[in-house]
Order: structure tokens, then C-alpha cells, then sequence
């Protein structure tokens, strides 16, 4: 830590200058002493918001200009990061995009009777921040029969028995729009629409300055507010670089549809738990998928469609 | 005229008998999971009713699965209808088809047909697997209980945290 320490110091305050200063910066100490700055403020997790933890992190390209073989060593060097963290043996994958798939969701609110239980099954899948914070991908609003205001909507709805009379609910989470406001949002290109429809986050380029959060209309992303609690006995080890591979202090994230299982061809977990079958997911592209079927068969609408963000989920009643 | 009769009735069976192999193959494409039957009855011909006289009289039962409360437009059924009397294990549909109980949704799509057409197609209910392979589909007997299929209100999911540490359902 001291040592550290004296490696960023490398200017003696008495005699310092802005000239001199940037002579130092051009010469070939500006690699050691950034790298040293980082890594000191990584050991110590106080000065600074980001947290660092080598070199290599503080040095690593954004993922969409690595090259195949950057890729495997970032790979490599975050599972053995992240299997020594949670004493698990943890794969961080970086499945590509499946050609020709646009992915899309289907919700039934006809179904939806808000137990939030896809809430959790997210949460535990997706490696989210336990409490402090608490980072849920799923927001689950109720609302009175009839109504549709976003801000009479109550989300803290906590009775003994769900479905309430005269209520209905309805599950918000990223809509994957077509013309996402966030990723045009994002000063640093640390966010972008995947191939196949999915908007994904590069937590190690992102610096946490949350513009997309608030060019998101739907509350879809969330912030790390501080180091987030994921207890090791409950870390989901299938992890994806650009899903649920954990993340740090400092980070905004979201929903992903599952990166790491659909694209390997599975349901999304949120999916897979619903115990009335409200949520259907696929390919668009496909025409005998479910989501084309409800497309074409069901009454279906967007969230805020007067937006024009174009999203990817749909709402119908089954 | 008797010739046409006739005719119209062998179109008639041929169309039903097609459409009863397609419903059978489209649901054939997926597994669908056997229904959980009472291991207390069930072999029921077996059991008992093969020893016993049928009685098809519409009743309420009183010795024998008085536990089951038909909530299902009892007012126009009763077990009969659907369980059939000759072969307890079975159920027949109203055209008098005998189909076991892992074909079940052949007897609620006699009714609720627009459910029916949405399950084959994976819409109503619950789908497990892969999106774009092996799906995994249920029985309606699974998730609705067969005598009153109305879904029983639940327990929700704690709600989210409160911003700035309020009390969660104070407020709004």
C-alpha cells in the first residue's frame, strides 16, 4: 500500500509545475503512474468511486474492439478472479449472437397476477446485489382497474394474498428497444444493441456517470450505488461477459434476457418461474415462434409507444 | 338420399379423425408431463370400481371422494360426464371417445377451445426448455385443479426496498 503510494508520487510538491507536470505526463512514466493510481485506490477501496483491481482490468479495451485473442485473456483472467472470490469454479462466457435471431418478449396481463416471483428468480440468476443496494431488474406495478397512470402505479404493494380485487399488475424491466434512448445517451459507447436484439452494458468500460439511466424511460437500469452483496453460497457461476458475471461498485446494469441462457437457446428465468405462464419469449424472426404467434393472433401493445423508442416487449391479453 | 346421408357421414368422420390426429401430433411434438393421479385410487377400476354396480344417477358423493367439490358449471355436470362409467381409468369426451388421462386437454378443449388453440401453440400456460427447441409443456390438470380450476390467490414476494429506508407498504 505504501509502496504504492510513493510510486504515485512522483512530483515534489515544492517544486512542481504545470510544465513540468506535463512533461512527466508525455514521458514514459504516464503508464506506471496511472496504473499505480488505480491499483492503489483498488487496494485501499476508499479513494476514488471505481474500483480496480490489476493492471490488466485498468488497461483492458472496450469489448467490442478486443480482438479474439484479448478476449480469451480477459476471460481467463475474470474467472480466476471470480472462482477465487466465491470459491466456485465460475465460466464467464462471450456466446455470440445466433444469426438471423431478433429476440422479443411477450407479457400476458391477462395472466399476471403479481407475485413477483420472476423478480427473484432474476435476481438469483443474474448475480444482482443482494440489499445495499438492492438491485432488482424486475419492477412489478399495480394498478386500479382501468387505469394506466406510471405515476399513480404502486410498486411497494405488499398483502397477504395476490391478485388484489380491482387491481392489476404489470411487470416492467428493460424493453430492449429498437432505438434504444440509453445507448444514444452513453458519452463513452459503453452500451449497445447486440446483434440480436439485446441491449448489454460493458460494466468495465462504464463510469457510472448514469446518463442512460436517465434517457431510459422504462426504469429499466439500475446503479451501483456501492460494493455489491452477493453472497458466495448464492452466486450463479454461468456467467456471460456482457450478463451476469459480477459486478462492482460504480456500474449501471440491467436486464439481458438471460445473455447467458438464451443464448444457448433457453427460456429466460423469469420465464421459466412464472407459475401462471404470462411470459413468452423468442425469436421474431421466426414465424412459428410464440412471440410471432401472439404478434399475429393477440391484441399487443408497447409501453410509452408515443416514444418511438420502438421496444422489443410486448404487452397483450392472452 | 339415403346415398348422400351416408356420404356426409363418412366425410364427417374422416374430417374428425383428421383433426383428432393432428391435435394428437401437434401436442405430440413436446413432452408433456403425466398427471399426477391419487396413488390412493388410482388404478380405480382395480381399486374398487370394477366390483361396484354403476349408479348414474347425478348425486352428491358422501362415502367415497367426498373430499372432491365440483366448482366447475356443476350446475350442469357431474363426474359422469367426464370420467367415464364402463372404465374409471379413462375419461371420455362428449361424442363418447375414450381418452386416458395424459390426453386431458382433449376434454377441456371440447369447452374451452380459444385455451386450447392458444396452449398447442404455447401460449396459455407455463413453457420450460428451450426457445428454440425441446419445450416442455404441462397438462391443464396440472396447473388447475380439474373439479374447481380457478387459481387460489397467493402469497407475493416481499416488495422492493424503499428508497431512503421507509417502510415498504407505507407508502403511496
Amino acid at each position: 500500500m505504501s509502496k504504492d503510494k510513493k510510486t504515485v508520487t512522483t512530483v515534489n510538491p515544492r517544486t512542481a509545475s504545470r510544465r513540468k507536470f506535463m512533461k512527466g505526463l508525455a514521458g514514459t512514466a504516464i503508464g506506471a503512474t496511472l496504473a499505480g493510481k488505480a491499483m492503489a485506490s483498488a487496494g485501499s477501496k476508499k479513494s476514488g468511486f471505481l474500483t480496480i483491481n490489476s493492471l490488466e482490468e485498468y488497461l483492458q479495451k472496450n469489448y467490442r474492439e478486443m480482438t479474439k485473442e484479448e478476449k480469451a485473456q480477459v476471460l481467463a483472467r475474470m474467472e480466476k478472479e471470480y472462482s477465487e472470490r466465491y470459491g466456485k469454479d465460475v465460466k464467464v462466457k462471450d456466446t455470440e449472437p445466433i444469426d438471423g435471431v431478433k429476440f422479443t418478449y411477450a407479457l400476458d396481463l391477462n395472466r399476471c397476477i403479481g407475485c413477483r416471483r420472476c423478480v427473484y428468480a432474476c435476481v438469483d440468476e443474474n448475480n444482482q446485489s443482494r440489499e445495499n443496494p438492492q438491485v432488482q431488474y424486475i419492477k412489478v406495478l399495480q394498478f386500479e382497474n382501468g387505469t394506466m397512470d406510471f405515476e399513480e402505479s404502486n410498486r411497494y404493494y405488499n398483502p397477504e394474498q395476490v391478485p388484489e380485487e380491482g387491481k392489476y399488475y404489470m411487470p416492467v424491466q428493460c424493453q430492449h428497444c429498437e432505438k434504444a434512448p440509453c445507448v444514444k445517451a452513453c458519452p463513452i459507447k459503453a452500451t449497445w444493441t447486440e446483434d440480436d436484439g439485446i441491449v448489454v452494458v460493458d460494466y468495465n468500460w462504464c463510469i457510472g456517470c448514469r446518463y442512460c439511466m436517465a434517457a431510459c424511460p422504462y426504469e429499466g437500469r439500475s446503479f451501483n450505488w456501492g460494493d455489491p452483496h452477493l453472497p458466495a453460497e448464492e452466486m450463479n457461476p454461468n456467467t456471460h461477459y456482457l450478463g451476469n458475471r459480477p459486478r462492482m461498485r460504480g456500474v449501471v446494469e440491467k436486464c439481458t434476457f438471460c445473455i447467458q441462457r438464451s443464448r444457448e437457446g433457453r427460456y429466460p428465468a423469469c420465464v421459466e418461474i412464472c407459475p401462471v405462464g404470462a411470459r413468452k419469449f423468442g425469436d421474431m424472426n421466426d414465424p412459428t415462434s410464440e412471440v410471432r404467434y401472439i404478434f399475429e393472433h393477440k391484441r399487443v401493445f408497447r409501453i410509452k409507444e408515443d416514444l418511438l423508442t420502438e421496444p422489443k416487449f410486448f404487452y397483450f391479453f392472452g | 338420399m339415403k346415398r348422400s346421408r351416408l356420404i356426409a357421414a363418412v366425410a364427417a368422420l374422416v374430417l374428425l379423425g383428421g383433426l383428432g390426429l393432428a391435435v394428437a401430433n401437434q401436442a405430440g411434438d413436446f413432452p408433456v408431463d403425466p398427471p399426477e393421479l391419487d396413488e390412493d385410487y388410482y388404478p380405480c377400476a382395480e381399486n374398487c370400481h370394477n366390483d361396484m354396480d354403476v349408479d348414474r344417477t347425478p348425486r352428491v358423493l358422501e362415502d367415497e371422494h367426498s373430499d372432491i367439490v365440483l366448482h366447475h358449471a356443476e350446475q350442469f355436470r357431474w363426474c359422469l360426464d367426464c370420467h367415464d362409467a364402463e372404465n374409471r381409468d379413462v375419461l371420455h369426451l362428449q361424442n363418447g371417445t375414450k381418452v386416458p388421462f395424459e390426453e386431458s386437454y382433449l376434454l377441456c378443449g371440447q369447452c374451452h377451445g380459444d385455451k386450447f388453440r392458444d396452449w398447442r401453440a404455447g401460449i396459455h400456460g407455463k413453457r420450460t426448455g428451450n426457445w428454440n427447441g425441446q419445450k416442455h409443456y404441462l397438462l391443464c390438470a396440472h396447473c388447475h385443479n380439474p373439479h374447481t380450476p380457478k387459481f387460489k390467490a397467493i402469497k407475493p414476494e416481499p416488495p422492493p426496498a424503499v428508497p431512503g429506508g421507509a417502510e415498504a407498504g407505507a407508502a403511496h
